[in-house]
């Protein structure tokens, strides 16, 4: 009789313990905030450097993406993990040092696979370490939160940085370069398109960016002060 | 006469920002009053001029393959080049914690305006841009002094430009999703379009 009334207990305590669902609400709006409310690019307004310099072309852009996705997620994670380790006096070195690091196995990884890719993109890997996104989600959040939630809000915010680049690459190649992924869509539909170089120029970029900011909160509604 | 056609090069024609688009963060965050703005551009000018010297010295005397000859021959095929991030910012962070001193001490009101973003410069794309293009076009060392010095000086040129119309911008009837950043970026565009016109002058 005992036995039965504590086996009770335990399953009536046993809910209480189990942790948070994998994927919770919580961790839910962590992942999706950074996609289009609390965007780092229009939103935050960090990281933009590198957003505006390698949007060209979009192959670029996209090996781009992908390396600053690698770079976030784990410098958040690594963060995160040493979080209580790390005196706050020296932070900032230290976030810097994991950055770096990450950083030069990015740069290696693709000066040994692709190197004309890495010529392109040329010194801007390099600048992913001065990315503000990846340095301000390190001190906004690895720097306080557990590692499995820091993993997720790196994948946020690095989705939500490349999904931006992404979309001022396909306008600034189609309407300056006249081709999609070094696709030539004009040509192909057979219409006559004068490709305008001001898309290939920086202007493009801040105006394309602009007029993005503009639809994107238009939409969401979000007005700044 | 090299020089003076790099250092005026640097300032206008590759400029940091409207060519390159580095330190915009900066650029963006501290450009909304005129005097805020001067004050981290010469800030910038001040560590980008030298940064960019030391960061040479680092490259050509330590990090490049074969610098190290001057140590002892053995050295010849020693190539320390994937230490160059970690090199050129630890260079970088040092510099700028001295500026804060010096700032802090001297300037106290300055310090207190800039805030936040003095230690930022220490991740401002265009000071380790600046040792990162150094690096790449092969500069010599008076061209890399004049190469820092001028960049820098473009970068706060463009900030103080921009604060002079944001402060305007305050009283003018702009959309209200374009407010703030929407407009800025329009803003630094047009800029951009008349820094562009400066390519057509031969120096």
């Amino acid at each position: 009789m005992s036995t039965e009334t504590t086996e009770v207990q335990s399953e009536v305590k046993e809910p209480k313990k189990v942790s948070e669902p994998l994927l919770s609400k919580r961790r839910k709006q962590i992942l999706s905030d950074p996609l289009n409310e609390d965007n780092p690019i229009t939103v935050q307004v960090l990281g933009i450097c590198s957003a505006l310099a390698v949007t060209v072309k979009l192959q670029p852009t996209l090996i781009m993406s992908i390396a600053v996705i690698f770079v976030i997620v784990f410098s958040n994670l690594i963060i995160s993990l040493m979080r209580n380790l790390i005196p706050t006096r020296v932070r900032i070195i230290v976030q810097l040092a994991v950055i770096a690091s990450l950083v030069t196995i990015v740069s290696e990884v693709l000066k040994a696979y692709s190197y004309p890719m890495y010529k392109v993109l040329g010194a801007f890997v390099g600048l992913i370490i001065t990315n503000c996104i990846v340095m301000g989600r390190l001190e906004a959040f690895a720097m306080g939160n557990k590692p499995y939630d820091s993993l997720l809000d790196g994948f946020g915010s690095g989705f939500g940085y490349a999904w931006i680049i992404l979309t001022v690459a396909f306008f600034r190649e189609l309407l300056g370069s006249g081709s999609i992924f070094n696709f030539k869509v004009f040509e192909e539909l057979g219409i006559a398109y004068q490709a305008n170089s001001m898309m290939v120029d920086s202007v493009g970029a801040f105006i394309i960016l602009g007029i993005l900011i503009w639809v994107q909160r238009y939409v969401t509604g979000y007005v700044e002060n | 006469m090299d020089l003076v056609s790099l250092a005026v090069r640097s300032i206008f024609i590759d400029n940091m920002i409207f060519a390159y688009f580095l330190g915009m963060c900066s650029f963006l965050a501290v450009s909304k009053k005129v005097s805020t703005a001067l004050g981290l551009g010469l800030a910038v000018v001040f560590v980008l001029s030298i940064t960019a010297p030391v960061n040479w010295l680092l490259q050509q005397y330590v990090l490049r393959e074969g610098a190290l000859t001057w140590v002892s021959a053995e050295f010849a095929n020693v190539n320390l080049e994937f230490l160059q991030f970690i090199m050129f910012i630890a260079v970088i962070a040092g510099m700028v914690q001295l500026v804060e001193m010096v700032i802090e001490k001297f300037s106290p009101s300055l310090y207190g305006s800039l805030g936040i973003f003095l230690p930022l410069i220490a991740v401002n794309c265009s000071i380790l841009g600046g040792s990162l293009f150094m690096v790449q076009r092969d500069y010599t060392l008076p061209q890399a002094s004049v190469y820092g010095f001028g960049s820098g000086l473009g970068f706060a040129l463009a900030i103080v430009a921009l604060a002079a119309v944001r402060e305007k911008l305050k009283y003018s009837n702009v959309p209200k999703p374009l407010k703030g950043i929407g407009i800025t970026m329009l803003i630094t565009g047009l800029m951009a379009i008349a820094f562009k016109s400066f390519i057509g002058i031969a120096v």
